[in-house]
Order: structure tokens, then C-alpha cells, then sequence
């Protein structure tokens, strides 16, 4: 068993075995099993990082076998640098998500840790599958445990939420599943997707090819106009899912523009280019001041996130290796920071039961800790230098100046917006005089809170000062991706 | 040629003596649970699906009783599968139905034997007038088993529903053979194929008797416009026999398709092709649509069977090309994939609406199911794994079956066929739906009573392994996929 195939299949079998265990009675063994489970899915994925090879954009860790003969379907895994620094990241998310639910969730803790250990492992195929149909199953199924995890353990209004999740997001990948069987039968029975990067297809085929994609995809990252799933899902969804969600999950539907969208249809991505361009931009802009006037908590950092995603388009589609690194980069951050800023919120909603901001004011003074790590995440959610926030977003910046000085201008403006809706927020939840008997009550994190916000903050400051080893993966690959969505591929 | 060649037919043989054997032992057995038929029963079905497996891997063709009867591995598989969903479907109704005062004789077993010999001819017919038998055989069990709980009312109309209508699709059927007959002078479906690939006979005699083939078949799968007795009897029915009706049967409904439309009419593919078209659309929409209305689970189910049987007839339908018989094997092969998954889902999912059903509570409204999770999260994570295998979510053996459809679909390359597909997943969005609302009752609602699930061995036992084995197929459907395709590349070639 390979490499990648244990990054997979660990945490989805420590996830089946705390589903047979059964009853809350053993809530306790659960958690810790749980925990096992997640330090040995972030364990495997080590000699991932120190076997990678460097400066190559080959396909690396690949394993093959074939799986369903008769559609030439192969179990065909493999990273390069696009997709690599996705799964130590997934299982890390994992790991934080588990420790984060420790004592919170108190009923049917062992359905609560298998739905996140088994959905860590199914986002892991999502990001290592070089099949198409391998992918496709692996994306679907990753609804099944979010969609429980939202309406087993959501707020008040989660059936709602958990329809709202698993329909939308369905109606754009069944549209990406006829694209992908059209695509089977125009390469003449293969489903392999570097097959498919090298087939010639004409321009009607990559249109409609790109926009079935565009379904699947925009959605899930979610990019403006089909974002409005995302605030609705958060709200809902407990602490953890919330995380899950905006760390990785939302990164699926990104990473499939990089893996289908532009290679496969790199004609169509150069001429569709300026739509994508336009919604990333509103999303940045337009999505950024709705994000200024939420009430919510909850609701604030999603509408954040789906701006902070607009970075990332962006810097894909302007189609040169400082966009497409600096998305990349990008995606990373987000995934440390906004997991933050969900798991800050939930500790605030562990102890007062609301996500209104108007509930709040003061809380530095009963959680000094607490608001120290609160300050640090705010401050990588507007890009401060120094926090993984700036990074991506000052490179996709910056390539955007390059291509267009107006697309860089305005990409720029919202980080005054970002940086304006977080501290604000900041502001009145944290700053200021204790406003009311729940903030008075309020007891400091605990050692476990501590260690949960810890990690992700070391992780954040980390690649805010040192972003090499992430850059670096990358450079071979994003190189290479663009030197073939520059040629064209019509016949 | 003129051989009996016993052979071909053992295992109906079997089946014959077994269920006149079964009914005479039944009347020395005193136990209320029938404990010695049960398991008398349970024996020859396995017996038989073990000798129609061997039989299988044999890969052969042989004909019988004078070119009435073939078999063939597409026969001998779908009547293995068919062995076993009943053995699964008895399994599953035995508690039922003593809780139900439908087990002091020993009918239940005996007309589910006799069924399953219709649905063995039905698959082994290669004769238009064996295939009626068949046919008859198996809906005049079924009368008999919706019956069988006669001073229940909605039972008794349920089956008289079941009765007219059924009577009225037979007749067309027949009408529609008789019709093919005068025009070819033979109802062997070899010599019929035959004397249309001829192309001297006339073309509207021969599309005029296809129309009432079509509609028989129609009404026997249950494809609107001819679907209005399916929620209805499955309603009406006891959940045991709504199971018996609309699990092991669709494979015959498949199989009668494949014989009669594929191996006897295949020339006239342009002209049904059109006509499966239609339903299929019609189908998809109207089933997937009425069954977001329902609250009552069978019916709920019966609406989504409508809408999978479009699928199938999808499948059915993207054989034939222009006239190219290319991509038929294809074609025909995943509507077999899918016949049969969906079979082994509808078993495990009624299976679990009978295990919920007690005494006096038939556990058949959605709203039944609530908090089933809380109460067993065994039988909840097999009904969710029913459920999203129906709605075609990986990593289910559901999502299979759809990708082969969708994939004939598409290999065709016609602009209509794409577009049918688009239009065949957007209309499993809309049943994703329905689906998800009942797994959400499951798992997000509160449960009404506390009492626990409790169940005997077998049905434990047999539930686990149905449950299993969609998600296993689901994982490796490699095996099963490739049973289907030698099958049905073997039926193509004779």
C-alpha cells in the first residue's frame, strides 16, 4: 500500500471502527481512539513531505491499479505540487477539528468523530486522485458525512442548512458527471485525467466542457453568484463542521479549476478568462462590504471567506505563476485562518449560546488568553504581514498589477474592506467594557482550547514569515500548468 | 433441434416439485412460525440459485424443449439473482407476516415458489407464448399474495386494482404478440427476429403490434403512463408482499424486455427506441415529482421506483445508433447493472420497513422512521446506504448503475441522447431530495417511541450482509459489471 493510499484509507478506517463501537457510554475510549486516529493520519502524510521531490512536475507517489474494467476506471493516485500541500493540510484540519469536539459534543460522539475522520480521508482521494471517476467518488461522497454532520449536530435551523449543502452542491457536480463521460468517450474510453490534459478538443467542446466544470466547481469554492449557500451552511453547522467546511472544503472546488477546468479546456479558460475575472473581483469587492454589515459572527467570516476565495480565482485566472502560486498560497492561509476564526467563535459559542456580535463586548477583559489569539487570527484574515493571510494575497496582487493595473487596483481595495469588516468585529466583540452578565461570567480557555488555537496560530505565523517550503513545492508545477494552458489545444 | 433437453429446465423443475411438496409438508406443521417450511423453502432457493450459478459459469447457450426455452447466462444470472431475492424477500417477510395471521398456511411460501417459477420462465422464455405463461404465473401469485390478508380492506382493494389493470396490460401483451404473429407467421422469437430482418414484411403491422408489446411491457415495469397501479399496490399490499411484487419481478420485467424487444424486434430498434424514449422522459418526471409529495413511505418508494425504471429504460433505449448495433452491448448491459442493483436496494430498504413494522404498526409512514438512528444505528446506516444508493451517491452501488446509463447514453453521441442525460441528472437532483428528506428523519429528528429494534438471526443477519453488499458493490463494482457485460455480449451473439 502506497504512500498516498494510507493518507486515505487510515483515517477512514479509524472512522469505521469508532462507527461499530457504538453507544455513548464509552465516550471517553471514543475520543481517544478518535485522536489516535487523527495524530496517525497527520503522522503518515510526514514522509509524504520528505519524500517529495522538489522542482519536478511529475506526478509523484503514483500508484495504479485498475479498479472498474469494464470503464477503464483506474485506482490511479498521485500528487505534484499543486496538490501536494492539500493533504498534510486536510489531515491537520482533521486533527484540530477532533481536539476542537473533544468534550463539546456530548451525544453520539463516536458518529461525530467517524464523520470527521472518514470525511478527512475522502477529501485526501479528492486532492490524490489522478482518475476521473476516482475523483468524482471521492468529491460526491464527501457530502454524506458533512450533510450528517450538519443536521445531527447543527444549530436550529439545520435541516434547512443540510438540504440547502448537499442539494446545491450536488446540481453542479452531476452536471460535471455528464462532462466527465463526455469526456470518456472523446478520448475514446479513458478516464484518466493527464490523458485528458493532452486531448485536442474543439472550441464548442471546451466551452460547454468548461462551463459544466464551472457548475461543479464555482459552486463548491463558492464564487459570486452561487455563494449564497455558504453564510446559510455556516451559521448551522456546529464549530467543527464550519471548520472542515472552509479549510478544505471549500478548497475542492478550487483545486478543480487548476486540475480540470484549465488544462482540460485551456482554450475556453483563456477566452472565458474575464468572466471569471469579473466574479472573482465581485466576490472580492461586492462580497466583502455585504460582509461589513453582518450581525453574525458566523455569518461575517463566511461572507470573509467567500471574498478571501475570490482572491484565490483571481489569481488563477490572470494566468501567470505569481497568480497561480499566490492562489495556491492563498488557499493554504485560508484554510489555517478561517478554521481559526470558526474554532474562536465556537469557543465564544460554547459559553454564551450566541453568535450575535451584539451579545459580546468586552471579552479581552475575562479572556485575555483567549482574545491574544483571536487578535492574531483577525489580523491574518486582513493580511497583515508576517500572518499566512498576506502572503497569497499580496502575490496574487501583485501578478494581477502585472496583467491588469485595474484588476490589481481593485483586488487591493478589498483588503481595506477586509481589513475593515475583521477589526471592526473585532472591536465590538473583544474591545471596549464589559457589556453584560454572560461576558462578566466568562472563564478563559482551557488547556485543550489553548493547544487547538495554538497550533493553528504557530501554523499561521509560520508560513507568514517563512513561506518557502510552501512556495517552493509549487513553483515546478504551477510553471508547467501554465505553459500548457498557454498552448492551445484546438484541432 | 427437437430435443427436450431436461437439462435447460432442472431448476424449474425443482422449484415445481418443491412448491407442491411444500404445500402438502405445510399441512403436518403445527408450529405458528411454519418453522419446517421456512427452512424447506429457504433450502430449495439456495439450491437453486446454487445450481443457476453453476449453470452461469458454464458461459454456455442451450435451448430446450424445442427452441421453447433458452439458457443462457443472461438467464441463468438473472434467475440466480432472482433466487436469492426471493430468499432474501422471505427472510426479511417471515416476521411480518406472523405478527400478521398470513402465515397459518403455508401460502406465503408456497405462492412466493410459485411466483419465482414465473419469474424463471419468464426469463427463460424464448417463445412468446412460454413468456405468457410465464407472466401469468407470476401475476396470478401475486393476486394471490396481495390477497392473502383478506379481511384487511385496502389489501383486498389493492388487489383487485392490482387485478384489472394487470388483466388489462396481459391482454395487451398478448394482443401485441398475436398482432407480431399474423405478420411473421411465428412466435418463436429467433424466427420472428428473423422474419423481420428480412424488411418484406409490412412495416405497420409489425409497429402496430410492437405498440401493444410495449405497452404490456410498459405496465408490467411500471413506466408512466402506465404506472398507476404501482403506488397503489404497493400501498395496499402488505409490506412483505410489496416486496415480493417489486423486487425479484423487475428482473423478469427486465429479462421479457431484453427477449422480446432486443433478440425478437431488433430490427424495428428505430421504432421502440422512440416509444422507450417517451416513457422514460415521462417516467423520470412524473415519478421523481409525485414521490416528493408523499408521506407515506411505500408509496414514497413506489413513485421512486417509477423514476428508476426510467433509468433502465434509458439504458434499454441508447442501444441502437442509426441502425448501428455498435454500442448495443454497452447499452444493454448497464440497464442489466442497473436492473439488478436496484433489486438488491429495494430489497434491504423494504426489508427494513418490515423490521420496523410490529404487531398492530405498520411503520409505514416516513415520520415512522424517526430517530431510527438513536434507536439502531445499524438499521439506520442501512437505510441510508439504501437511500443514497438510490440517489446515486458514490460511493454507493447506485452511483454505478446511473454512471454506466449515463455513459450509454452519452457514448451514443447523438445531441438528443446528451441531452437526455442532462436531463436524467437533473431529474436525480430532484430525487436526491425525497431521498435525503427520509435519511433526515432518520438522523436529525427526535424518536417518537424508545423501544429498540429487535430481530431474529436470519433477518439480522441477511439485512447486514444486503446492507453490506451495496456499499461493497458500491466500492467494487468491477466484478458485477463485467457479469452483466459477458452476459449480455453472449445473448447478443445467438
Amino acid at each position: 500500500m502506497g504512500l498516498l493510499s494510507l493518507a486515505i484509507w487510515t483515517p477512514i478506517a479509524f472512522g469505521v471502527v469508532l462507527l461499530a463501537l457504538g453507544r455513548d457510554d464509552q465516550a471517553r475510549a471514543v475520543r481517544w481512539i478518535a485522536l489516535i486516529g487523527a495524530i496517525a493520519g497527520l503522522l503518515v502524510t510526514i514522509p509524504l513531505y520528505t519524500g517529495f521531490q522538489i522542482g519536478t512536475s511529475a506526478m509523484q507517489f503514483v500508484e495504479k491499479v485498475s479498479w472498474i474494467e469494464r470503464f477503464n476506471v483506474h485506482y490511479h493516485l498521485g500528487v505534484d505540487g499543486i496538490s501536494f500541500w492539500f493533504i498534510p493540510l486536510t489531515a491537520f484540519i482533521n486533527l484540530v477539528v477532533v481536539i476542537a469536539g473533544w468534550e463539546v459534543i456530548t451525544t453520539r460522539v463516536n458518529q461525530y468523530m467517524a464523520a470527521f475522520l472518514i470525511l478527512s480521508g475522502l477529501m485526501i482521494g479528492v486532492f490524490a486522485s489522478l482518475d476521473a471517476i476516482l475523483f468524482y467518488v471521492f468529491f460526491e461522497a464527501t457530502l454524506i458525512p458533512m450533510y450528517l454532520i450538519i443536521g445531527i449536530w447543527g444549530g436550529p435551523n439545520k435541516i434547512y442548512a443540510a438540504f440547502k449543502f448537499f442539494l446545491y452542491t450536488l446540481l453542479g457536480s452531476l452536471l460535471t458527471l455528464v462532462a466527465l463521460i463526455f469526456l470518456y468517450t472523446k478520448s475514446g474510453g479513458s478516464f484518466d485525467i493527464l490523458t485528458w490534459h493532452k486531448l485536442p478538443l474543439s472550441s464548442t467542446a471546451q466551452t460547454l466542457i468548461f462551463f459544466a466544470f464551472f457548475a461543479a466547481f464555482a459552486v463548491k469554492v463558492p464564487m459570486w453568484p452561487v455563494h449564497t449557500w455558504l453564510p446559510d451552511v455556516h451559521v448551522e453547522a456546529p464549530t467543527g463542521g464550519s471548520a472542515v467546511l472552509a479549510a478544505i472544503m471549500l478548497k475542492l472546488g478550487a483545486y478543480g479549476f487548476l486540475r480540470f477546468s484549465m488544462p482540460i479546456a485551456p482554450d475556453a479558460a483563456r477566452e472565458f478568462a474575464w468572466l471569471m475575472i469579473a466574479l472573482s473581483l465581485i466576490a472580492v469587492v461586492y462580497v466583502g462590504l455585504v460582509a461589513m454589515v453582518q450581525q453574525d459572527m458566523k455569518k461575517l467570516v463566511a461572507y470573509s471567506s467567500v471574498a478571501h476565495m475570490g482572491f484565490v480565482t483571481l489569481g488563477f485566472f490572470i494566468f501567470n505563476p505569481l497568480g497561480v502560486s499566490g492562489g495556491l498560497v492563498q488557499m493554504i492561509a485560508h484554510g489555517f485562518v478561517s478554521g481559526a476564526m470558526f474554532l474562536c467563535i465556537g469557543v465564544l459559542y460554547d459559553r454564551v449560546h450566541s453568535r450575535e456580535i451584539a451579545s459580546y463586548g468586552g471579552v479581552v477583559n475575562t479572556m485575555p488568553r483567549f482574545a491574544a489569539f483571536a487578535l492574531l487570527f483577525a489580523m491574518a484574515n486582513c493580511g497583515l504581514p508576517g500572518t499566512a493571510g498576506f502572503v497569497g494575497e499580496w502575490m496574487v496582487i501583485l501578478g494581477a498589477v502585472k496583467a491588469n493595473f485595474w484588476v490589481g487596483f481593485l483586488a487591493a481595495t478589498a483588503l481595506i474592506f477586509g481589513a475593515a469588516y475583521t477589526l471592526w468585529m473585532f472591536k465590538r466583540v473583544y474591545l471596549g467594557p464589559v457589556t453584560n452578565d454572560d461576558v462578566r461570567g466568562l472563564t478563559d480557555i482551557n488547556g485543550r482550547e489553548f493547544l487547538v488555537l495554538a497550533l493553528l496560530g504557530a501554523a499561521t505565523l509560520y508560513m507568514g514569515v517563512y513561506p518557502k517550503p510552501f512556495t517552493d513545492v509549487m513553483d515546478a508545477s504551477v510553471l508547467d500548468l501554465l505553459k500548457h494552458v498557454a498552448a492551445t489545444k484546438l484541432n | 433441434m427437437d430435443k427436450i433437453s431436461l437439462i435447460t429446465v432442472y431448476p424449474e423443475i425443482i422449484l415445481l416439485v418443491m412448491a407442491c411438496a411444500i404445500a402438502l409438508i405445510d399441512l403436518f406443521v403445527r408450529s405458528p412460525r411454519r418453522g419446517p417450511t421456512y427452512l424447506l423453502t429457504m433450502a430449495t432457493l439456495l439450491s437453486v440459485a446454487a445450481i443457476q450459478a453453476v449453470y452461469a459459469s458454464g458461459n454456455q447457450t442451450l435451448y430446450g424443449f424445442g427452441n421453447l426455452v433458452v439458457s443462457d447466462p443472461m438467464a441463468n444470472w438473472l434467475k440466480c439473482f432472482a433466487a436469492l431475492a426471493m430468499a432474501a424477500t422471505l427472510v426479511y417477510a417471515r416476521p411480518y407476516a406472523a405478527d400478521r395471521d398470513m402465515l397459518r398456511g403455508g401460502e406465503l411460501f408456497t405462492l412466493g415458489l410459485f411466483s419465482l417459477l414465473g419469474i424463471f420462465i419468464m426469463i427463460s422464455g424464448n417463445h412468446f407464448l412460454v413468456i405468457y405463461l410465464g407472466l401469468e404465473l407470476l401475476t396470478l401469485s401475486s393476486y394471490a399474495l396481495v390477497a392473502l390478508r383478506r379481511d384487511n380492506a385496502v389489501a383486498t382493494e389493492a388487489a383487485m386494482k392490482y387485478f384489472v389493470l394487470g388483466a388489462l396490460a396481459s391482454g395487451f401483451l398478448l394482443y401485441g404478440m398475436s398482432m407480431i404473429y399474423g405478420a411473421t407467421g411465428s412466435l418463436e422469437i429467433g424466427e420472428v427476429f428473423k422474419a423481420i430482418s428480412t424488411g418484406q414484411i409490412k412495416h405497420q403491422v409489425l409497429v402496430f403490434g410492437l405498440v401493444f408489446v410495449v405497452a404490456g411491457l410498459a405496465f408490467k415495469l411500471g413506466v408512466v403512463p402506465f404506472h398507476m397501479w404501482i403506488p397503489d399496490v404497493y400501498h395496499g399490499a402488505p409490506t412483505a408482499v410489496t416486496l415480493m411484487i417489486g423486487g425479484a419481478p423487475k428482473l423478469a420485467a427486465f429479462a421479457i424486455a431484453i427477449r422480446l424487444l432486443v433478440e425478437g424486434m431488433l430490427p424495428l430498434a428505430f421504432d421502440w427506441q422512440q416509444m422507450l424514449g417517451i416513457l422514460a422522459i415521462a417516467s423520470l418526471l412524473i415519478g421523481n415529482l409525485a414521490a416528493i409529495a408523499q408521506t407515506n413511505l411505500k408509496r414514497m418508494l413506489a413513485y421512486s421506483t417509477i423514476a428508476q425504471m426510467g433509468f433502465v429504460l434509458l439504458g434499454l433505449l441508447s442501444g441502437v445508433v442509426n441502425g448501428n448495433t455498435l454500442s448495443a452491448a454497452n447499452a444493454y448491459s448497464s440497464a442489466m447493472f442497473y436492473t439488478v442493483s436496484y433489486v438488491l436496494t429495494t430489497l434491504a430498504s423494504f426489508g427494513i420497513i418490515l423490521l420496523l413494522a410490529r404487531d398492530g404498526f405498520e411503520s409505514e409512514e416516513i415520520s415512522d422512521l424517526a430517530g431510527l438512528n438513536q434507536r439502531s444505528p445499524l438499521y439506520a446506516g442501512v437505510m441510508a446506504v439504501c437511500l443514497f444508493s438510490l440517489a446515486g451517491i458514490p460511493p454507493l452501488v447506485g452511483f454505478h448503475a446511473k454512471l454506466s446509463v449515463l455513459q450509454a447514453l452519452v457514448a451514443s453521441g447523438q445531441a438528443t441522447y446528451i441531452a437526455l442525460a442532462v436531463f436524467a441528472v437533473m431529474m436525480s437532483l430532484i430525487g436526491a431530495f425525497y431521498y435525503l428528506r427520509v435519511v433526515k428523519v432518520m438522523y436529525f429528528d427526535d424518536p417518537v417511541t424508545a423501544t429498540t429494534v429487535s430481530a431474529g438471526l436470519d433477518v439480522r443477519a441477511v439485512l447486514s450482509l444486503n446492507g453490506a453488499l451495496i456499499l461493497v458493490l458500491g466500492i467494487l463494482p468491477g466484478g458485477l459489471m463485467a457479469l452483466c457485460a459477458q452476459a449480455i455480449v453472449k445473448m447478443l451473439q445467438t
